[in-house]
């Protein structure tokens, strides 16, 4: 009776997870390191149809894990919960696409960038809709909420346009093509590569310059490490500057966008 | 944790408790509204009457609330026939899309309230309304709906909870309610602690009050049954 008591216990604990995930964990953390990304930012991190992650962020990963000579493992994480998910120890480094900004620095360290690209507003073709208070005038905005772009949107025009924020890059763009927004705030490349060349895309275009004020947009793409890493801060560090340097970096880039996106 | 943010951002936690108190109620009072004459069509036994609402309810029983309202929202902006007609005034809105799915989700779940309360009402009370010589009308009004309803006062009170806390998916269709509020905080400061026991504390406050208001509703109408 008790023998079968404990084996119900066990198949239970194996059906829900409890033993194999211990047991694999243990296991992991030794070795691997884990590289937090989105998935939902194209072309820089995404799904594609069988469930593999792909893009600029996640080869960039992998470049650097080789560079540095260790095993990656990548794990999925929602943006709201990047840095929250950083400090719990759920992944050791976030490589997707996240800007340097003062903010973030309080809670976690950054490497020096490995891209930045200018944020740029999109609107639809014919729209006429222009970049200044007037003509932004009851206008509604979709991006990303507690990104660089939701900091400067709120901050420059917050009182001129209607700011709707959305948990994903993604679902931002649903709303545009569904016209209930609009205009798109983000960055260029990720609004071009993601938006504008996709299908449907033609309709809409750039307008307004190109946004890089350091106050709100940041200083460039950064991977954000716990800041009592310091050892993995500086690893990361150099691993950046050889696959800048062997020629790794412009070969990824290249799969991906036709000019270099490491900037000045 | 530092509560400091917290109180930097009361106007936002401000405009989210008014929007949920503005989105659970009018929900309430659509779904409640829509339940009277469905909970009496579900228990007809005349197929054509019945089957409808028994499909209407099963369905949005048996599937969660979060796949109702983004069906709603991300699904139907998808065809045109929406999209280019005088519809896409109202699906363009998430405040009346999400309007419309807790209506229709918690409309779903009362008639099935009602339906229990109305088959288990002691079968003596309506012969003696027949033998009264009541028409239909005149029971359903005098005899069945005061007491069916009356009877459904403690498992509309968990109705009205569960509508509370559905409402906090609001936030995924762009929404500030208290959950879009929470969010916001947590993304701008990296502070979950903080963000979401605040917005925690406020649905405590709410749920507490609808408890309270409740017992004073079964006070009113339930006395009776005391012994």
């Amino acid at each position: 009776m008790k023998k079968n008591l404990m084996s119900l216990l066990l198949s239970f604990m194996v059906f829900t997870g409890l033993v194999s995930t211990s047991i694999a964990g243990s296991k992991k953390s030794a070795e691997k390191l884990r590289i937090g990304v989105e998935g939902a930012y194209p072309p820089f991190s995404e799904v594609d149809k069988d469930g593999n992650m792909k893009g600029f962020d996640i080869d960039i990963s992998y470049a650097l894990c080789k560079e540095m000579g260790t095993e990656c493992e990548l794990v999925k994480q929602d943006w709201d919960g990047m840095i929250p998910a950083l400090n719990a120890k759920k992944y050791d480094a976030i490589v997707a696409s996240m800007s340097i900004t003062a903010e973030r620095e309080k809670k976690v360290a950054f490497t020096k960038k490995y891209y930045a690209t200018p944020a740029k507003f999109v609107r639809k073709k014919g729209s006429g809709i222009e970049i200044n208070s007037a003509s932004l005038k009851g206008k509604t905005v979709g991006i990303q909420r507690g990104t660089i772009h939701d900091k400067y949107l709120t901050a420059v025009y917050g009182n001129d346009v209607t700011i709707k924020r959305y948990g994903k890059q993604d679902e931002a763009y649903l709303d545009m093509k569904a016209g209930r927004i609009d205009l798109l705030m983000a960055d260029s490349l990720a609004l071009s590569d993601g938006f504008l060349k996709k299908e449907g895309g033609d309709a809409y275009e750039f307008v307004g310059p190109d946004l890089t004020d350091q106050k709100y947009l940041g200083k460039g793409i950064g991977i954000a490490i716990r800041k009592a890493d310091t050892a993995l801060v500086e690893k990361f560090n150099k691993a950046i500057d050889s696959i800048r340097s062997n020629g790794t970096y412009d070969t990824i880039r290249k799969k991906y966008f036709e000019f270099d996106i490491y900037g000045k | 944790m530092s509560f400091s943010i917290i109180l930097d951002n009361w106007k936002l936690y401000l405009e989210g408790v008014i929007l949920t108190l503005q989105l659970v109620p009018l929900s309430l009072l659509f779904g409640f509204t829509l339940a009277l004459p469905l909970s009496v069509l579900r228990v007809s036994k005349n197929k054509v009457l019945n089957l409808p609402v028994y499909w209407f309810t099963y369905f949005f029983r048996g599937t969660p609330l979060l796949v109702q309202m983004f069906l709603f929202y991300y699904g139907l902006s998808q065809f045109s026939f929406i999209r280019d007609t005088f519809l896409w005034g109202f699906f363009k809105d998430p405040y009346k899309v999400a309007l419309l799915s807790f209506s229709l989700n918690t409309a779903a779940y009362t008639t099935e309230i009602f339906r229990g309360a109305i088959e288990r009402l002691p079968i003596g009370q309506i012969e003696a309304a027949k033998a009264c010589g009541m028409s239909r009308w005149t029971m359903l009004k005098r005899i069945i709906f005061p007491i069916a309803l009356r009877n459904s006062i403690p498992a509309y009170g968990n109705e009205v909870i569960f509508m509370l806390h559905g409402s906090s998916i609001a936030g995924l269709i762009t929404l500030v309610d208290i959950t879009g509020a929470a969010r916001i905080v947590y993304a701008r400061y990296f502070a979950p602690a903080e963000a979401f026991i605040t917005a925690a504390i406020l649905y405590l406050i709410l749920t507490f009050t609808i408890v309270w208001l409740f017992r004073l509703l079964e006070k009113r109408f339930l006395s009776y049954l005391k012994i």
